[in-house]
This record gives structure tokens, sequence and C-alpha cells, in this order.
């Protein structure tokens, strides 16, 4: 479903503040993969995600998607391809906007928007139904500014808009870190609702190794722009904290320092 | 001072400010939807009046004529679209290039700074002439109204669509509008074109209302726009939600705008001062939400 090659990508090059985000990156997800992503700071994690939304060109490397090379498209013609859910709440949805407008525009994506009427009444039934299964009460809610909404509110319907027209891919940017522990989990059952129904390729950064654990098929770990670990199957279900953190250090030669990847 | 010469003055303020109430109303596209402050209105307030007059000079019809100066207008939006979008230039920067060039094109059309047009000889659609003493079908207030619920009602429409969706989209959240595959460059280019469209098609009636283009006549014209906006917020925000009510609160914006204007010259205010008090009311309009929250937030306090 995505194969990535050889991807470079440094920053400010050229300056003192240069910086190589991605180094020689490479990496196939199968059809139906859910793979949880982890990492120190400046691993790399986010800098994949972009490059693969298309956020700025990459500099060597081609990144593939369902067959299509999509190496040299901006991010808006990407998008056709893929659902991203991003940390900040703010980010997903507009806020001066309401929650069937934002969604209506989620069920358009990669469509050309033409002078047809921006809701037709037979969606409303869909959305109201889908926003139902988050058990959030935003059903009730259409025709609310999505500005109105808390940051769990706000990520949950992201994750519906993202998600409403199925896509090929789907981006998930540390989106439950901004939220409450109990929001956190309640976001992430979705997730795993949603992407086991609906059965979505998946690639989910996080920074709780415990969730990392605890959700996908698959588990890659990077460090330096690289992917330093990648764990499936079998494996990756008797997988455990300490062991993660084992590996951590047998690979890259230093402690693992946060507390907060630990502790969760 | 006598209240009656006031009274005989209101009904040109209204119609004046109708006028530039339409102006207003592309104004708050580009301010409001997009959130991008346009300064190319002050050049484009001119390219409007001076098309439209150039043609009519040449025999052209009233309405062909304020066609052309829309389309003229939308051709200037689409150049500030391209400096900001294609080439990367700040919003406000492009804005006031595409100001700065305008005013030779606006000489060049003229071919002098001042054009007249004569109401007698020349079937103009809104006149000074017409605001008193006209009968209903041609009194310019009727038609200025005219003009501006037709506009509100092909807007409403517009911004309702999938494409107008994704315009307000891009204006909301740039991010989440090319994550969910809009194209934000072109609509921005498109919001601003339509925005010019509309201050052009205002020029071109403000043009045939007073009876000439002025290579001046654009000056400040943001700071009126503007005016318009926050005051029509300002007074009918409370009560207008839905999106037809607020462009026309907009639109309304112009009309007290103006009428209160009126009230400073009646009161004897040096009109060379008019600018300057301007300028000071917009400051302290734009000034006010940010006072609101700055000042007059309540602490809330929880008893427990």
């Amino acid at each position: 479903m995505l194969q990535m090659s050889n991807i470079y990508k440094t920053f400010n090059a050229g300056t003192v503040n240069e910086k190589t985000a991605l180094r020689n990156l490479s990496l196939t997800l199968e059809d139906g993969d859910f793979v949880t992503v982890i990492g120190g700071n400046g691993a790399g994690k986010s800098t994949m995600l972009n490059a693969i939304a298309g956020t700025w060109p990459v500099d060597q490397g081609s990144i593939v998607i369902d067959g299509e090379d999509v190496t040299k498209l901006p991010d808006y013609k990407r998008a056709k391809y893929l659902g991203r859910v991003f940390q900040d709440p703010m980010t997903g949805t507009a806020a001066t906007m309401e929650i069937e407008e934002n969604l209506a525009l989620a069920l358009r994506r990669g469509q050309n928007r033409t002078l047809r009427i921006g809701i037709k009444d037979k969606e409303r039934q869909q959305y109201r139904e889908m926003l139902a299964t988050l058990g959030l009460g935003l059903e009730d809610r259409m025709t609310s500014k999505v500005g109105l909404l808390s940051g769990g509110q706000r990520q949950a319907l992201t994750l519906l808009m993202a998600t409403l027209k199925k896509p090929k891919l789907l981006l998930l940017d540390e989106h439950t870190a901004a939220l409450d522990p109990k929001t956190a989990a309640k976001v992430l059952e979705t997730t795993d609702l949603i992407v086991n129904r609906d059965h979505l390729t998946t690639l989910m950064i996080t920074h709780n190794m415990k969730d990392a654990i605890a959700h996908g098929n698959r588990l890659i770990m990077m460090m330096s722009g690289r992917i330093i670990l990648d764990i499936r199957g079998e494996e990756k279900k008797k997988l455990t904290v300490s062991d993660l953190l084992h590996k951590f250090e047998e690979e890259s030669g230093e402690e693992f320092a946060s507390d907060k990847a630990i502790l969760g | 001072m006598d209240i009656s010469s006031l009274f005989v003055a209101m009904p040109g303020a209204v119609a004046q400010g109708l006028i530039w109430g339409i102006m207003a109303i592309g104004v708050y596209i580009t301010f409001r939807i997009l959130d991008i402050a346009d300064l190319s209105v002050d050049g484009t307030m001119c390219t409007g009046a001076a098309v439209c007059i150039i043609m009519m000079q040449a025999g052209a019809n009233v309405w062909v004529a304020l066609l052309a100066a829309t389309i003229v207008g939308m051709i200037v939006g689409l150049a500030t679209g391209i400096f900001h979008t294609v080439m990367g230039i700040p919003a406000i920067l492009a804005g006031i290039l595409t100001q700065l060039g305008l005013w030779g094109v606006n000489l060049k059309i003229m071919g002098k700074s001042n054009q007249a047009i004569n109401v007698d000889k020349y079937d103009l659609l809104v006149s000074l002439r017409y605001v008193k003493n006209a009968i209903l079908d041609k009194n310019t207030i009727v038609v200025v109204v005219l003009f501006i619920l037709v506009i509100i009602a092909v807007l409403y429409w517009f911004f309702g669509t999938e494409l107008g969706s994704s315009i307000r989209a891009t204006g909301c959240n740039e991010m989440m509008a090319r994550a969910q595959g809009i194209n934000t460059n072109f609509n921005k280019v498109l919001g601003l074109m339509i925005s010019n469209g509309m201050v052009a098609l205002a020029s071109a009636l403000l043009g045939q209302y007073q009876g000439f283009a002025d290579i001046n006549m654009g000056k400040g014209a943001i700071v009126i726009g503007l005016a318009a906006v926050i005051i029509g917020e300002a007074i009918f925000g409370k009560v207008f939600k839905n999106f037809a009510t607020k462009l026309l609160a907009v639109a309304l914006g112009g009309v007290i705008y103006f009428i209160v204007l009126q009230i400073v010259i009646w009161l004897g205010v040096d009109t060379n001062l008019l600018k300057l008090f301007q300028a000071l009311v917009v400051a302290v309009f734009l000034a006010v939400p940010y006072w609101k929250r700055r000042y007059f937030t309540k602490p809330k306090k929880i008893e427990e």
C-alpha cells in the first residue's frame, strides 16, 4: 500500500541549523497494516509522516501509494489517498464552520469542488449515524460551530473526517498526546474501532510505549531519521515495555531517556 | 445649526452608504472569510468607475459598462492573487503593489485624472439627481437596495456550494483545508477576484452616482470598507447570525457610517480632517474586541 524508498530530507541545508531529519529511510506497508511508530524527540517520526503527506518535497527517494508515484505531488493532491489526524486538536478542523460542514468538506476529499450544494440532505443522515458511533452526543449538535467543542471532541471529529472517505493510508501524528488520559483512551478506542472496521492501512505515531505495544500488528522504532527496529506478527504480540527498552539500548548504544515514554 | 439641513442631506448619505455597502461586502469576503486584508481595493475603487464611465462615453450600454467594470475588477483581484500565491508576497504587500500599479492603469484608462459623465446625456442607473423627487423604479436608493439584495442572494448561494465552502475552510484553517485536498492557493485567488469584482461594481455605481470618475476616489477606500464591516458587526452582530443577514449587516454598516459622517460634517468639523476622523474611528472599532478581552473579561471566581 505504501512504499517509501531511500528517502532523504535535510532542513536548513547549508546553514548552521542544518538538520538531516530523514536518512535513507525505506518503509513498505502491506494492505491493512496497522503500524505504531515510536522514537525519541527529533527521531524523524513526524518528518516521516509529513514526507508521506507532501508537506514539502523530499530531497531524494520515492514515495509510492497504492501503485502511484506521489513523490512530486503537492500535499493537497496527495490528500486524495490520505486521512490525517494531527497532534494539535485545532489543526484538523475548521473552527468557524459547523460540524456537518466540516464533515461535508471531508466527504469530498480528493474530488473537484463544484457549484453543487455543499451538503445534501441525505448526507446528514449518514453524518448523524457516524457521529453517534463516537458516543459523544455530537449527533445532536450537527449545526454547532466546531470551535465550541473540547479538544477530545474535536480530535474524535477529525478522526471521523479522516476516515469518512476511506483513505488508502491513515496518518495519525500523536493524535492523543494533547488530550487528558481518559479522553486519550477513548479516542484511541475509537481509532481501533474505525481502523478494524474499515480495514485501514495505518501509521500511528505515539509517545507511549504501552500504546505502541497494545495497538496494531507491527511496531517500528526510529532514531536519527532511520528505522532501527521493525517488529511484527507473533513477536510483536509478545513484546513488553522492558523488551523495547532493552532493544533500544542494544540498537542505539544509549539509554532511553524519556520517562513519559516509559511510564505513559 | 439648522437641523433641517441635516435632514435634507440624509437621503444622499443613505444612497452613498448603500453603494459603499456593496464595496464593504467585497471587503468582508477577503477580510473576514479569507482572513486577508486586501489593500488593492483602494485602486479598484477607482478602476471600476473609470472603466464604466469611459465605456459609456464611448456609447456602451450601462449594463455592459457595469459588467465590464466588474470583470476588470476581477482581473485586479487575479493580479493581487498571483502576487500573493505564485510569487509568495505577503497579502498586505501584494495589495499595496497592485494598488500602486493601478494608479498608472487608472490614469491610462481615463486619459486624464478626471472624467465626467452628464446625467442628462446618458442613461445612468443611479445618480445624485435620482435620490429625491424620483419615481420609485428610478430612485437610486431603491435601485441600489435591489443590487444589494441580489448580490447577497448570489453570495449566499455561492458560499453554500462545495466550492464556496472550500473557500471558507481555506480562510479558517489552511492546514485542514489542504489535508482535505483543497487547493488553497487557487481558492485565495478566486476569493480575491470575487472581492475585487464587487468593489469595482460598487465603484462603477459610485462613478455614475457622483457623475464622474476621479483618480483619487479610491483613496482610503479600504478604511471605509473596514469601518462598514466592523460597524455592521458591532451593531447587528448579536441579532444577525445567518450568513445572508451578516452580509446585510455589513451593507447597513456602510449606511450608518455615511450617516455619522454627514452628522460630523453638519456639526461643522473641518472637512480637511475627515480622513483623520475616519482612521481614528476604524482604529477604535478594531481595538474594541482586543480591549474587551484584555480589560473587561472578569476573572471567574468559583466559590467552594
